[in-house]
């Protein structure tokens, strides 16, 4: 539901701001604009975005999500005691994180939903302390290789696609680690089940 | 040379390297994970789509720079670009809108220049948190969500304020 109120708000604003101040010729060249270059960029897009999806799967069949998981299984137990006393938990959040940071989202959600779904049991509605961390770990991009931007950029000629490497990188570990923190600090503060 | 030159030739050939030395079918993951990829974007399209033709028109009717204006004596004093100021409202709500606005910014700046590089590195270090939150505690059946929007809007900011300070730091404003 949020979405259509931001679409119809933009619309509707556009609209109105357009009509008061007398530019509305430029709004609706804008509008078909907008429709065709949406086409434009999927389409200029849509060469390199297959070519890294395809890229990642080779590592993903290579193996390279299982030794991702096997790393952060230690880090993953630590910051789950609890979650992790059960063995199929742990393996499905190590295996979400993998699939986090290898950009591959169709697997990662899944994943992700298996652990929280067994956190969630005996709850009773409530989110534990762990589960809150499981989710502001997954509303957090961790990702290796950005390769939507990286193709967004190629499309609309970028000079080196993946020079924002890391400055992504940076940013999402800072953005990781206040979201943990903030999280470990409001459970202190506010109680609740472990 | 460019860093960028040795990546990808680099990450192609390494797994291409991997896959052999594993034996597995490497031309066959190829293809099935641009498949996938295509899915993926056949899926954003009608998104886009919609979602483009909106804010062109909000740019176009001079109510973004309205809004930007509004927001940039707040933004200059932490150092943020107010052009990247409806990206950051949308971030978090919509993943094909943030995908919207982004390339909005950098089709009209350019992608490789300050803002256009914000913009990408902002869209790239954070998801869309709300989504995300309503997908994992709906399908676990959580009505108390306790500390978690608050947390991962803490995230998302963090995210914002690094993506300013490190396009800053490596490139120049």
């Amino acid at each position: 539901m949020a979405m259509s109120y931001i679409w119809s708000g933009l619309v509707i604003l556009s609209f109105l701001w357009g009509f008061f101040h007398g530019n509305l010729s430029a709004v609706a060249a804008a509008a078909l604009d907008g429709a065709q270059s949406a086409l434009e960029l999927s389409l200029s897009m849509a060469g390199i975005l297959c070519l890294w999806s395809g890229v990642m799967e080779i590592l993903n069949v290579c193996g390279l999500s299982r030794r991702i998981a096997a790393l952060f299984r230690p880090l993953l137990r630590r910051l789950l005691p609890n979650a992790s006393r059960d063995e199929e938990t742990l393996a499905a959040v190590s295996a979400n994180v993998s699939a986090n940071l290898l950009g591959l989202g169709n697997a990662a959600t899944p994943l992700g939903i298996q652990a929280a779904r067994r956190m969630a049991r005996n709850c009773g509605g409530t989110a534990s302390d762990e589960l809150c961390l499981l989710v502001v770990l997954n509303t957090a991009s961790i990702q290796l290789l950005p390769t939507t931007v990286a193709s967004v950029r190629a499309a609309f000629g970028s000079a080196a696609p993946f020079d924002i490497l890391p400055a992504v990188w940076i940013s999402s570990l800072a953005s990781v680690t206040v979201g943990l923190l903030t999280a470990r600090l409001l459970s202190r503060r506010k109680g609740g089940p472990a | 040379m460019n860093p960028s030159d040795l990546i990808i030739p680099l990450l192609l050939a390494g797994a291409a390297a991997c896959g052999t030395g594993r034996r597995v079918n490497v031309y066959a993951a190829l293809t099935r994970g641009a498949e996938d990829g295509l899915t993926v974007l056949l899926h954003v399209i009608p998104a886009l789509v919609g979602l483009l033709t909106a804010v062109s028109m909000f740019r176009a009717s001079g109510a973004m720079d309205a809004l930007a204006q509004l927001c940039a004596p707040v933004l200059n004093l932490l150092g943020i670009p107010a052009e990247t100021v409806p990206l950051m409202l949308v971030r978090p709500v919509s993943g094909s809108g943030a995908l919207a606005v982004a390339s909005d910014l950098m089709a009209s700046h350019g992608p490789d220049s300050y803002i256009g590089r914000v913009a990408a590195v902002m869209l790239g270090s954070t998801e869309t948190t709300f989504y995300t939150i309503a997908v994992y505690f709906g399908s676990a059946g959580i009505v108390r969500t306790r500390h978690t929007v608050p947390a991962a809007l803490a995230a998302d900011l963090t995210g914002f304020l690094t993506a300013v300070l490190t396009v800053r730091l490596l490139f120049g404003p």
